[in-house]
């Protein structure tokens, strides 16, 4: 090697009761390079970054830099020896000046001279090209202006190792450049950074090297320009390109005869860019495309679970307006949410009400379900979904995660919906579970309902849905059908350029 | 940095303030111009009706130019009362809401010339720094109307006793003469709470002293909306009071509601707790000569059911 | 029956244990101190009604005000996650509007009171309506917000009036802060009844508790499920509003007086431990209205035993506090897991001694 490692992490194990997150992972840094750390959701990209700083303690492997063995027993130590983090979420203070932000919580003696600060800050902010003053309020500088001020209060802790959580997902296309900027020059003084983001293109733009993880475990080190987009892509997913499966054309056909059940142009809300979008009564399509890319922002728009901005909706032909959930389950969709702790159960309640709750939603707040009518929705979605619960009254909270997610579907199903919009329906739950909800979506769209399926797992979606659109950097950026519905085109398409 | 806006900001603050206060200097001759710094007079029925009699006695038909402040902040009593000595007032009056940290303001009223007299309440201050003190002496009202209670000749005292909020000026005014034949034994505590000025809180304490089964045959209640709980208690268990009844109530304060109370036989005795000090003031300002004595008590009567008249409740009563 | 206790202590009564365990405890210590301290007596009072008293009559009349605020409060915790601390106030003011509407009527007959209550509810709802609308709209915390109008609440109520302490006397009136001729039950409690019945009415006949309990758990969710979190929200408060003009008016009628100052003076920290009490979370979430009231009662009992031992009134807060931090911490989640695990490993030794005894 001829370059000198500044870090290098041998066989890393994390273990979390019941999980391996970590299974023997390497990775190694060297001196002045950026290294892009990949990985799909859950894949062990952040618990990996949490070991190195210390949040997490590993249950086994070394950690060596600058060749020294050493153990980091928190984020402070972490600093201490020179290992920096700039999260995702500015994590300083908007209140406090730029100065102040770059000393506050760091070793000094009893007496601050505020100038002495002011002019060292602003020394460094000057050799760094950063476009802020040191007196002025963290809050009024921009968001990118703010992240690099956390990077350069980590360059003046004398850091050798940068990591950068997804700094980029919330600046523009010019911040973007002046951040990358930044990264260059500190590359270009010898510090290691470790870059972490789902945006591919911003791979291939600034890093050195990529490490892709999956599952807990490592795929492999590879050079940027060795490894073309659709490789890193089939690498993170875990499907070679050669694999193909299909789905018969005789579906399509079906489909093609029924008609428009929701068709949307334009629409876009205050976090998805304007998108069209049509499903017809009994079609199962899916929104595909990395973490990040605008799949789920983009139901949310047709949900009107964000505030929506724009577009024209039309449901059965008629033109409507869709901007709040409730609005939309007037029109017969139900949807799903990602986040199913967050967004979907209530915890508390037992999961009968969790099951009732959005047909007595749309029944409306003066014709309240009774108690018998409801014991006997619940008993029928309990029986039919085969959800595992103690008793109809048992608190949601307690179940374990697939059996929350069959009771949110039954939420919906009670509904009979015309449209369900399902967001991540598999994520997190047992094989078992998924397979009776794929089968479950196929069932519904042979009765005539139309259903939307977003899952990480290419395989999954060829597996339910007759059409799939591909989104990348929040934008759609095809469609597919029929004999193009693979792994292959899937990857290609996700990974887009040159292919 | 920030500490010179801060510093700029107040001296700003103050400036303006200032030049309000000058600004609404006009000479009017002829006229004694009065600056008094009172508490609001939402504190209490008592206060409203010192307000409005300081309000009808320095009017102008009376030659006075009055500037009245209300506040129950004692700071902002005190920044008032600079502010008046600023203004160049004659005459300053001061009930403060609290005792201690007025020597200052009096010394600098001293230097300017104004007069200061104290009302309603004692100030803690040297006596040379102000013409009198015109002050209610709550001891005494207590004294009156306990000495009112013993001639009553009964043969036992059984006494439930209901204290305002602990502390106050008047509780302990009132309190003290009680306590006294508490000690000597002519009179038996039967119960000695605080109900804190709380109409409801009085009742309850009456209630459970009912509802114990022991015997009582006097309540003395530190003001009238405290007597007026403990007598719905009363009314409640069938329990007779008043004239002819067999519980002796006692109230004070002399709301005209509670007057008429006392006139329907209802009641026993209200103490008198007198607000018009402003006629007394008026009368030592407009004679031009000091004041013989420093204190002058304000003369307070107590009324007996018996005797009372439909005349004094219009002309003692306060409220309406 | 050892089956039967468990599953009352289980599930049968959750929430409502400690509630309960308090109210034994507290009548167990109040009949060894004074055995005659439950009696209930007739006695006539001076309209010459026979009427009930005794220390129970007391406490249940006495809690009244406290029992409806509780209520209101409930809604308002489970929706909001957090408490209106403008009761008191807010009572002061409806109050005020209560005694201004009758003392500008010609003579006051059973429409002019109606009528007096209904415009005091009215106003009491638009100021709760303006405590909502800073929690549900403008975001605020609970208590930032109605601190707002706990600090002024008092003072509007003086300017209403005018006057510190209008009094006024009526037949009507001291029939609804008294009794009603030919009801031995002081009428306060038969309001109390009264209220919780429209309240369990209110839940029967439409969806309001799954949707309250479900803003209050997961808003997020809630809002995503199609029901209005703002509207929740706002409408505790109006409900609240309605249960404190209530309050206001009772209190107002038991002495045909208002003191602006003490009127409910304090009671919303009592009307919030009540809530907390009562086993609800003051995070929000699921909540029993019967609780609140039952704490509303606890609270009342602790005073009334500490008067009738003659604890002096200003000593009496510091020894309500004593047991309300006793009851808090054995409410909490903590204290309740340790027992339970306390509980299942004396089960455990219980059969492992039990197991060894069946084999020698």
């Amino acid at each position: 090697m001829q370059e000198e490692c500044l870090l290098t992490m041998r066989g890393i194990e994390k273990r979390f009761p019941g999980v391996l997150a970590l299974n023997g992972v390497d990775f190694s840094l060297r001196k002045g390079e950026i290294h892009a750390l990949m990985g799909e959701n859950g894949a062990g990209k952040s618990t990996l970054i949490k070991v190195l700083t210390g949040v997490y303690q590993m249950d086994g492997g070394e950690i060596r830099l600058s060749g020294e063995n050493i153990v980091i027993r928190s984020p402070e130590d972490a600093q201490n020896k020179g290992i920096s983090t700039v999260y995702q979420e500015i994590t300083l203070c908007p209140n406090l000046t730029v100065s102040e932000n770059m000393f506050i919580g760091r070793k000094s003696g009893f007496v601050i001279r505020h100038k002495d600060r002011e002019k060292r800050a602003d020394e460094i902010l000057k050799r760094l090209g950063i476009p802020a003053r040191s007196t002025q309020l963290l809050g009024n500088c921009s968001l990118a202006v703010q992240q690099m001020v956390a990077i350069a209060r980590a360059v003046d802790m004398q850091c050798k190792v940068l990591i950068l959580d997804e700094p980029t997902s919330s600046l523009d296309d010019n911040e973007v450049q002046m951040l990358f900027k930044l990264m260059r020059d500190l590359r270009g003084q010898g510090v290691g950074i470790i870059f972490v983001t789902h945006f591919l293109e911003q791979v291939y733009e600034v890093s050195d090297r990529i490490t892709v993880l999956r599952n807990g475990e490592l795929v492999g080190e590879y050079l940027t320009e060795e490894l073309p987009q659709v490789q890193l892509v089939s690498k993170m997913i875990g499907k070679e390109l050669e694999e193909l499966s299909n789905l018969g054309d005789s579906e399509d056909n079906r489909i093609m005869a029924q008609e428009v059940f929701y068709e949307a142009k334009g629409l876009s809300s205050t976090e998805a860019m304007p998108f069209d979008f049509s499903i017809r009564k009994g079609e199962v399509n899916g929104f595909t495309g990395l973490l990040g890319s605008g799949r789920s922002e983009s139901v949310r728009a047709i949900f009107g679970a964000d505030k929506v901005n724009g577009g024209t909706v039309t449901v059965k032909g008629k033109p409507v307006k869709i901007t709040r959930p409730v609005e939309a389950m007037k029109h017969g969709i139900g949807y799903l949410a990602e986040d199913r702790k967050r967004d979907g159960i209530i915890a508390d309640l037992s999961v009968r009400e969790n099951i009732i709750l959005a047909l007595q939603v749309m029944n409306g707040i003066f014709k309240p379900i009774s108690r018998s009518e409801s014991e006997a929705f619940a008993d029928e979605y309990i029986k039919a979904l085969n959800i595992k619960t103690a008793s109809r009254e048992t608190p949601v909270g307690s179940l374990s995660g697939g059996n929350q997610q069959k009771v949110i579907l039954a939420r919906w199903l009670l509904t009979h919906p015309d449209y369900l919009i399902l967001d991540e329906p598999t994520r997190g739950i047992d094989v078992g579970t998924k397979l009776e909800i794929q089968k479950l979506v196929l069932k519904l769209a042979e009765e005539g309902v139309s259903v939307t399926f977003i899952s990480s797992e290419v395989e999954e979606m060829l597996r339910t849905c007759s059409r799939l659109i591909v989104m990348r950097d929040r934008h759609i950026v095809g469609e597919l059908t029929g004999k193009d519905l693979n792994q292959t085109q899937v990857m290609k398409t996700i990974a887009g350029g040159e292919g | 940095m920030r500490k010179c806006k801060a510093l700029f900001l107040v001296a700003v603050l103050v400036i303006c303030c200032m030049a309000t206060a000058c600004g609404k200097e006009d000479k009017k001759d002829g006229l004694i111009k009065i600056g008094v710094v009172n508490n609001p007079p939402s504190e209490s029925g008592y206060r409203e009706a010192n307000v409005k009699d300081m309000e009808t006695v320095f009017s102008k038909e009376n030659g006075y130019e009055l500037k009245t402040f209300y506040s129950k902040v004692n700071d902002e009593q005190l920044q008032a009362a600079k502010g008046f000595i600023t203004d160049g007032v004659d005459y300053l009056l001061i009930s403060a809401a609290e005792t201690t940290g007025w020597d200052d303001v009096f010394k600098k009223a001293k230097e300017a010339g104004v007069k200061v007299y104290i009302f309603d309440r004692k100030i803690a201050v040297d006596e040379s720094l102000y013409e009198a003190a015109v002050v209610s002496d709550m001891a005494k009202e207590g004294e009156t109307a306990v000495n009112w209670l013993l001639s009553q000749n009964l043969d036992e005292y059984k006494v439930i006793h209901i204290q305002g909020a602990m502390g106050s000026d008047a509780q302990v005014g009132r309190t003290g003469a009680l306590d006294a034949q508490f000690a000597s034994g002519k009179m038996k505590k039967v119960v000695q709470q605080t109900a804190a000025w709380d109409e409801a809180e009085a009742k309850k304490i009456v209630e459970t002293v009912i509802n114990s089964g022991e015997d009582f045959n006097v309540i003395y209640a530190e003001n009238d909306g405290m007597a007026k709980g403990a007598v719905a208690a009363l009314d409640e268990a069938g329990i007779t009071h008043g004239v002819n009844g067999k519980v002796v109530v006692i109230g004070f304060d002399c709301n005209k509601w509670a007057l008429r109370e006392l006139l329907a036989g209802k009641w026993n005795y209200d103490g008198q707790c007198s607000p018009f000090q402003a006629k007394i003031i008026s009368d030592l300002i407009k004679s031009g000569k000091a004041p013989t004595q420093k204190l002058i008590i304000n003369e307070e009567k107590g009324f007996d059911a018996k005797t009372i008249t439909e005349n004094d409740i219009n002309t003692y009563g306060l409220g309406d | 029956m050892k089956n039967a206790i468990k599953k009352l202590f289980r599930g049968g009564l959750g929430q409502l244990t400690i509630p309960l365990v308090a109210i034994a405890l507290l009548a167990i210590f109040n009949l060894i101190r004074d055995p005659g301290f439950f009696s209930i007596g007739i006695a006539h009072n001076s309209n010459g009604n026979a009427v009930l008293s005794g220390n129970i009559i007391s406490i249940i009349n006495g809690a009244s005000e406290l029992a409806i605020l509780a209520i209101g409060m409930t809604l308002v915790t489970a929706a909001c996650g957090g408490q209106d601390i403008s009761v008191g106030a807010a009572a002061a003011i409806a109050g005020s509007v209560f005694v201004k509407v009758l003392k500008s009527a010609s003579s006051i007959n059973g429409g002019t009171v109606l009528l007096a209550f209904l415009l005091s509810c009215i106003v009491a709802m638009l100021f709760g309506a303006f405590n909502g609308t800073l929690v549900a709209v403008f975001k605020i915390q609970p208590m930032i917000a109605t601190l707002i109008l706990y600090t002024c609440g008092r003072s509007i109520a003086y300017w209403i009036n005018g006057g510190a302490t209008p009094t006024i006397s009526n037949s009507i009136l001291s029939a609804i802060g008294g009794f009603i001729p030919g009801i031995p039950l002081p009428t306060p409690v038969i309001i109390v009844v009264v209220m919780a019945i429209l309240f369990k009415l209110l839940f029967h006949f439409t969806s309001l508790e799954l949707f309250t309990q479900s803003v209050g758990i997961n808003g997020g969710a809630a809002r995503l499920n199609g029901i209005n979190p703002t509207f929740i929200k706002l409408l505790s408060f109006v409900l609240l509003g309605a249960c404190v003009s209530v309050a206001g008016c009772i209190g107002v009628s038991r002495l045909g007086l208002i003191n602006h100052e003490t009127l409910l003076l304090d009671i919303e920290m009592d009307a919030i431990l009540a809530v907390a009490i009562g086993g609800n979370s003051l995070g929000g979430g699921r909540f029993k209205i019967i609780g609140s009231i039952l704490g509303a009662y606890i609270i009342q009992t602790l005073t009334i035993t500490l008067y009738a031992m003659k604890v002096s009134s200003t000593d009496v807060k510091a020894y309500k506090a004593i047991v309300i931090v006793l009851l808090v911490v054995i409410g909490s989640p903590v204290v309740k897991q340790r027992f339970t695990k306390f509980m299942t490993r004396l089960a455990e030794n219980r059969k492992k001694v039990s197991a060894k005894g069946a084999e020698e």
